[in-house]
Order: C-alpha cells, then sequence, then structure tokens
C-alpha cells in the first residue's frame, strides 16, 4: 500500500533544505570583493579608548597625537611637531592644520585638550601616570604642563588611549560612539564581534586603496585557520601551531611574522630567604632548557629567551652573554649555597627543605604548560617546586602581602612606543605587580634615572647597556621564552608589513594584487 | 461540566502553577549566582578590570579604583540587596565590564541563543523525526538499523568535532557556507546544523519507538478495521498520539539546547547565552551573570509551560476522561 508522506514532516524538511540551499548563494566572496577581511582573536567589549581602543588605532579609525613608525621609532600623528623646555617640564604639541573628524566637526586645541583629560583620567591609561599638573590649549598647538620631568611623555601619547575623539563621540563621560580622523571611518559596529569600516574621504593623506575593511572576532585559532585557507578572510591574526602548518601547506596564503615585545617570565621574590641567594636565582635559571620548552609548548626552539628584553627591542639590544642550560653549573652552585640532599632526593639546608611554590595563571594556555616544565627542570637539580595554576590576582596579592615565591607570567616591554617606560615601571626599587620583587640595583637605578632625565647617543645606550647586564648577571627576573605574533595573509592582498608594536595595521599601505 | 471549561480550568492550573514556579526559580537562582561568584577565587575587582583594559595595563591600583568605582568593598548582603532590589523594579543594570546596560547585553545573546536553538531544533526533527518515521514502517527492517546506526554515531561525536568536520567539508572544501560569523542568513546554518544533527539521532529513536508503539495499540487497529485510509491514520491517531511522547522530550532537548551550546558558539562565533555567561564569570561580572542566569531559569519555565500547553491541546485522553465522567 502507498503511504505518503506525512505533510508536516515534509513541510518540516522542506524548510530545512530552503535553509541549506538558500545559503548556498548568499555567501560567496565575489560580491565582497572590494572589501578587506580581518579576522583576529580579540573581542571588542567597549568603544572607550582606554578599554578597547587598540582595535580602533589599528584599524586607522581613531589616531593619537604621536605614532610610531615601522621601526618602532616615534613619527608624527595628530602632532607634526613637538618640543619640550630644557627641564622637560614643558613640552608643546603643534596640530596638524585643518583635520576634520568623521563627523564634519574640526579637530582643535581645546578638543584635543578635552580628550586628553578623560585619557588622563582613567587609572588605566598610562597617561595616568604623567605627573600633569596644566594642560592648555593655544592657537594651533596643545601644551602640557608637568609637575615633574617627564621625558617620555610623546611616546605615552602613542599609546592607544590617549587617541583623539570627536566631542560628538561622547556622552557625558561615555564614548557612544567612535568618531575620529582617521583614513577610516566606521560604518556599522556590532559588538563584541563585529566592526566594518569604509574610507574616509576628507581625510588629510593620500586616499587609501583598499575602499572597505571588516574586522570580525573569531575566539577559537582553529576557526581562523581554516577561515584563512577557504578565503573567507585576508588577513588572520593569532593562528596556533597546527593552523600555521595548515597555512603553509595551502596556496595562496602566506603566513607573515615578527617577534612580540613581550617575554614569558619567572618573576622572583628576591627578598625571600632562599631565592635572595643570587647562587640560587642562578641555578635556577642554568637548570632551564628553553629550547626544549620553547620546541614543545610554542612550537618554536628560536623563541627561547636568552635574555630578558627580546632583541625587537633593538635600542635595548645590548651585547651579553646568553642564558644557557648547564644542569652540572646548576648542581655546583647549589651545592655552593650550601644546600646538600636529603633522603628524598630534594635538597636541603639546615634542615630546611628546597621547596618552592610557583604560582601563574591560564589565562594564556602556554603558561601552565611551561610552568610544568619548569617544575620538571628543577626536580632535575633537587629542587621541589609545587606549580599553582590560579586566578591572576594573586600575584599582585602575593606582591603586597609578601607571600609571593615564584610567578610565572608574560610581561609585554612595549606598551608605549618607548620601552623606558615599561622598563622602569618593571625595575622600580619598590617592586613592581609585574616586575621585581624586593629587588633593586642602585646601578639600573642611576642608569633608568639617567634615561628619564634626557641621556642621549653614546650615554644612553652605555645606561641601557648597565640596565641590560646588570638584570642578566642578578637575574631579579628569570627569562623563559619570548612570543611571535603572526597573521595569515591572502595572496590577493599587497603590501602587509608586521607593525611590531601592533599598534597600527597599516591598512592605507596595503593595495590589491593585480 | 463542559469539555471547554474543563480545558481552561486545566490551562488555568497549568499557568498558575508555571508562574508560581517561575517566581521561586528565579529567586533561587540569583541567590546562588550571587553566592557562587563570591566563593569564585581571585581578586573579583582585578577581574574586572582586566576585562575591562586587558591584561597588559591592570595593576593593583586599577584594581583598587575598579573595586571603589563599583563599591565591591561593600559588605556581601549590601550588594545582594541592591541586586534584588533594581531587579524589582525591572532595572538590571550596567555590566560592570562594559558599561552598556544588562538589559541590552543579554537581550542581544538571547536573541542569539533562540535563533540557534529554533533553527537546531527544526533541522533536529527534520532529520531525526523523518528517520524515525521511516525506521517505523518495519522495525528491524533496513532502514531501522540504518536508523539505529546513526544514533549511534552521532551521539558518539562530540559537538566540537563535528562543527569541525562540517565547516571542513562545506565551508573549507566546498566553499558553500561561511565557516564563522553572526548575523547574516548563511552563517546560522553550520552552528545549526552541528546542534541539529547531534540531537537527530535521539529525536530518530524517541520517534521511532513511540511511532512504533501507537502502531500496533488498540485504536490505530480499530481505525484500520474501520477502513480509514491510511494517511488519515497516520496524521490524526499516529502523529498525534506520537507527539504526546516526543514533544515532552523535544522540551528537554531545547533545554540543554539553550544551556548546552557553550562550545558551538565559540567555534563558529556565534553570539550567544552560552559565551555571554562564560565570559561573564571569567570577568565577574556580576549583573550580567545574574541577568543571564535569570533568563536562563525563566527560559526553562517558559519551555515546560509551552510543552504543557502542547501537550494538553495533542492530548486525546482528556476528552475520553470526561466521557467516562
Amino acid at each position: 500500500m502507498h503511504r505518503p508522506t506525512p505533510p508536516r514532516l515534509a513541510a518540516a524538511l522542506s524548510v530545512g533544505l530552503l535553509a541549506l540551499s538558500g545559503c548556498g548563494t548568499s555567501s560567496g566572496s565575489e560580491e565582497e570583493s572590494d572589501t578587506l577581511r580581518i579576522a583576529g582573536p580579540f573581542e571588542v567589549h567597549s568603544l572607550d579608548p582606554a578599554a578597547d581602543g587598540e582595535v580602533f588605532t589599528r584599524l586607522q579609525v581613531v589616531e593619537t597625537l604621536v605614532t610610531s613608525d615601522i621601526q618602532g621609532e616615534l613619527a608624527p600623528g595628530l602632532a607634526t611637531t613637538w618640543s619640550s623646555s630644557s627641564d622637560y617640564k614643558e613640552w608643546e604639541f603643534e596640530l596638524v592644520e585643518d583635520v576634520t573628524f568623521h563627523d564634519g566637526t574640526a579637530l582643535t586645541p581645546e578638543v584635543v585638550v578635552a580628550a586628553l583629560e578623560k585619557a588622563a583620567a582613567a587609572t588605566a591609561s598610562p597617561l595616568a601616570e604623567v605627573p600633569i599638573e596644566h594642560l592648555t590649549a593655544e592657537d594651533s598647538s596643545v601644551v602640557v604642563e608637568l609637575d615633574k620631568p617627564y621625558l617620555t611623555l610623546p611616546a605615552v601619547l602613542t599609546h592607544y588611549s590617549t587617541v583623539i575623539l570627536a566631542p560628538g563621540a561622547y556622552e557625558g563621560d561615555r564614548v557612544t560612539s567612535v568618531i575620529g580622523t582617521g583614513p577610516y571611518q566606521v560604518d556599522r559596529i556590532e559588538l563584541p564581534a563585529s566592526i566594518e569600516t569604509v574610507r574616509f574621504d576628507d581625510w588629510r593623506g593620500e586616499a587609501p586603496a583598499i575602499e572597505r575593511v571588516t574586522f570580525q572576532a573569531v575566539g577559537r585559532a582553529e576557526s581562523r585557520a581554516l577561515m584563512a585557507v577557504s578565503d573567507q578572510a585576508d588577513i588572520v591574526f593569532g593562528l596556533e601551531p597546527a593552523g600555521r602548518q595548515r597555512v603553509d601547506s595551502s596556496d595562496g596564503v602566506a603566513m607573515e611574522s615578527g617577534l612580540q615585545p613581550r617575554t614569558i617570565l619567572l618573576k622572583v621574590n628576591a627578598g625571600h630567604p632562599t631565592l635572595k641567594d643570587l647562587r640560587v636565582r642562578r641555578a635556577l635559571s642554568l637548570a632551564l632548557d628553553r629550547e626544549a620548552m620553547a620546541e614543545a609548548v610554542l612550537r618554536e626552539k628560536e623563541l627561547a629567551a636568552t635574555q630578558l628584553l627580546p632583541p625587537s627591542l633593538e635600542t635595548w639590544a645590548a651585547d651579553v652573554e646568553p642564558l644557557t642550560q648547564d644542569v652540572e653549573a646548576a648542581r655546583a652552585l647549589l651545592a655552593e649555597a650550601g644546600w646538600e640532599p636529603g633522603a628524598d632526593g630534594t635538597l636541603h639546608k639546615d634542615g630546611r627543605p628546597l621547596e618552592l611554590k610557583l604560582l601563574t595563571y591560564p589565562d594564556r594556555p602556554e603558561l601552565p604548560a611551561l610552568a610544568t616544565a619548569i617544575q620538571a627542570a628543577m626536580g632535575e637539580i633537587g629542587m621541589k617546586v609545587d606549580v599553582e595554576v590560579s586566578n591572576s590576582s594573586e600575584i599582585p596579592a602575593g606582591q603586597a602581602d609578601g607571600s609571593l615565591e615564584l610567578a610565572l607570567i608574560a610581561k609585554h616591554f612595549a606598551l608605549v612606543s618607548d620601552p623606558l617606560v615599561d622598563v622602569a615601571a618593571v625595575f622600580a626599587p619598590e617592586g613592581s605587580d609585574w616586575g621585581v620583587m624586593n629587588w633593586s640595583s642602585p646601578a639600573v637605578q642611576e642608569a633608568i634615572d639617567s634615561l628619564e632625565a634626557g641621556a642621549s647617543g653614546a650615554d644612553a645606550e652605555q645606561h641601557r647597556a648597565t640596565v641590560v647586564r646588570t638584570v642578566q648577571e642578578e637575574l631579579p627576573l628569570i627569562p623563559v621564552a619570548w612570543y611571535r605574533m603572526n597573521a595569515a595573509v591572502n595572496d590577493r592582498v599587497e603590501g602587509f608589513v608586521m607593525d611590531p608594536l601592533e599598534a597600527n595595521w597599516r591598512l592605507t599601505d596595503l593595495t590589491w594584487a593585480s | 461540566m463542559g469539555i471547554v471549561s474543563r480545558r481552561n480550568a486545566a490551562l488555568a492550573k497549568v499557568l498558575a502553577r508555571r508562574s508560581a514556579q517561575a517566581g521561586g526559580v528565579a529567586m533561587v537562582v540569583s541567590l546562588l549566582c550571587f553566592l557562587i561568584v563570591l566563593r569564585l577565587p581571585g581578586d573579583a575587582a582585578y577581574r574586572i578590570a582586566a576585562g575591562r583594559y586587558g591584561y597588559d595595563l591592570v595593576d593593583q591600583e586599577t584594581a583598587d579604583s575598579v573595586r571603589a568605582e563599583l563599591g565591591l568593598d561593600r559588605p556581601a548582603w549590601q550588594q545582594l540587596g541592591g541586586w534584588l532590589l533594581d531587579v524589582v523594579q525591572l532595572d538590571f543594570g550596567r555590566s560592570l565590564v562594559t558599561s552598556r546596560p544588562v538589559v541590552e547585553e543579554v537581550g542581544y545573546y538571547l536573541l542569539g541563543t533562540l535563533q540557534l536553538a529554533g533553527v537546531a531544533l527544526l533541522l533536529a526533527v527534520a532529520i531525526g523525526g523523518s528517520a524515525g518515521v521511516l525506521a517505523a514502517r518495519r522495525p528491524g527492517g533496513i532502514v531501522d538499523r540504518l536508523t539505529s546506526t546513526w544514533v549511534a554515531s552521532v551521539r558518539a561525536v562530540p559537538p566540537f568535532l563535528l562543527g569541525l568536520l562540517l565547516v571542513v567539508v562545506f565551508s573549507a572544501q566546498l566553499g558553500l557556507l561561511p565557516a564563522v560569523g553572526h548575523g547574516d542568513a548563511a552563517s546560522i546554518v553550520l552552528p545549526a546544523l552541528t546542534l541539529g544533527i547531534g540531537l537527530s539521532g535521539l529525536v530518530a529513536r524517541v520517534t521511532r519507538d513511540s511511532v512504533v508503539e501507537v502502531r500496533q495499540s488498540d485504536y490505530v487497529r480499530f481505525a484500520h478495521t474501520k477502513g480509514l485510509a491510511e494517511r488519515w491514520i497516520l496524521l490524526r491517531h499516529v502523529v498525534r498520539n506520537a507527539a504526546v511522547v516526543l514533544v515532552p522530550y523535544l522540551g528537554v532537548q531545547a533545554v540543554i539546547l539553550i544551556e548546552g551550546v557553550v562550545v558551538v558558539e565559540s567555534l563558529f562565533s556565534w553570539q550567544g547565552l552560552g559565551h555571554a555567561m562564560v565570559h561573564a564569570v571569567f570577568w565577574r561580572d556580576v549583573p550580567v551573570l545574574q541577568a543571564t542566569a535569570l533568563v536562563l531559569a525563566l527560559l526553562i519555565v517558559a519551555v515546560n509551560t509551552a510543552v504543557d500547553l502542547a501537550v494538553l491541546w495533542l492530548d486525546p485522553r482528556p476528552r475520553r476522561h470526561e466521557v467516562a465522567a
């Protein structure tokens, strides 16, 4: 007997099929051929420059007074020139003339002052650290008066939290739309994952070749890799090793990469009874097989750190003896320091076992993996390390109450274009949340003070070398690995360059391959 | 008493019971949520600051300013009391991380989740339901056995793997559909298919069993005997009675879908409640977390109410009781 398909099921089925077939037509990439599609891991949760401003500087929607060039050197942004009084307490920033915001209003010194005042009031902004006494709008410039000399002010003004937004971007203190001065203006934003921009016709510079740009936040690295190889994005940031291999073996897309000014390091409580002995810190460093760890966890043994500051920070690349592994030397140093093998294989001194607690956090997935590798390496030399994977806030908390022993952290050394700002913070004699603890060195402090007071040329080089050498010898922070940032770039895009500070994706330099 | 009024009484009973339940659930969920966040390790102000500004810019000082701004140093009962008081006035506050109104934020994610769950459920019923009905035609036959294999294999494959497989085939190889995204119609297909296929196995199983059972029942045999055409038997007796079993089951699955899509949402960059909730926990964004949990809890009550009402409408038995009475 013939049994017809039940009508309801048939209807449901056809809806499903329709949904399937209807979609095939709208996803083609042809219609979007004039749009540059960027995908990256970072979601955007706020329009406030102090919070998520970096994505808008990278997309070149907003601009800062000062920028950095591809070598990381300071370059003009909304300010053409800047100068300071001889005591570095008064700075004048001359503004570019005839700049209009995306809403058609003019960029005036008053607008700049208002925007900078907002940035200075945001605790998270590096500008909040600057001892500003007064901001004044002059005819065509902005004058910053300071309580104390502050030589790195122009570098601080490269930070994305100091971008200049139009007055219309704010409702009260809240940023409600991103109205900047950059070569691209916002067309549509759907927080947290999608931003679309379009060329701003009244931009003062040369019109960029690419007319439209879309940015899509994609959380999973696997998904991003698939987008890169299947031509669903032109530039894909932040691929993991498996994805990189996939891209390498595909046609039409290539990997670009560059060292990031970030170091994974062991923060050491140099006031701890065990760790205040330099020999123990050296033994710790000598026990680490950094190349094997970098190879196993980061899949690239070149990322093994031979010194604290990565070589991409060229001005800070002093000539020092690279940190290497030497287990025998590590054991000898510990023996010299009075640590003797106990019954359980752990070293002892005065009846006390050599035990340390290592704190780390899971926000960067490689940290717990590296922590266990460090634990194993320490076991080799008779040091018992307990790894505790916890909340990142436990590290500043442990610093504050003095209970911290070792912490594995990832520290960025160029949040603003001059690493001096971060270096000075990291080696502050009173200690720093993401820097040294109970360690200070008169030589380092003197060098940093001189640099902050304006040393230049060979003098400056000397001071920087002093910092790098002293830190390499005394190991208040023990470097483990560097970081590499990468992007998969489709062949149809030409002119892509990795910005060492990731401040700007340089979309205006890109062209379509003919 | 008439049939209609009896039905209305049943309806009113269901609605009254469910709304009381909704109130209770909302209360308990809010309290639990608050207590759990309180017990989470780490300094909440620090996590919120990291969520707002990114890790690189956060130190103790930033965390302290966030603490002062949000009043996180108030005693816990004051914070909970304040929140409850606001909720009674239907004011859910602003997200601690994004500073946007919670209603706006959660509404956005809820819409995403409902779209995804709805399409997934539809696909599951379409695929699973037809497979089940086909299998039930000849229990033990080739289609039935194939369906069993299908059920076993889709249950065995985790959604994460299934999603990646679908992306590799439909997106990377065939180039038919976008791999990720949220917004246009095409981007919902792969995540919904991932969830729908995963669910279709059980739907097929339940449909098959209940259709087989209903077919063997006395009333279907009687319908045959009285010479009713096969399609009418299927429509009026088999499908309807089988649906009485299937609908509550689908209700349970819908709830699981709404809550259990975190992995699929993140794989496909789909903006939904699961995604929002994970971030809220991670960043200690208590108002968003509370509102999300509340919405989920109320959603469960709503789905159950819908199931009750649907069954009330579908199930022919109460009418029979009427006759007996």
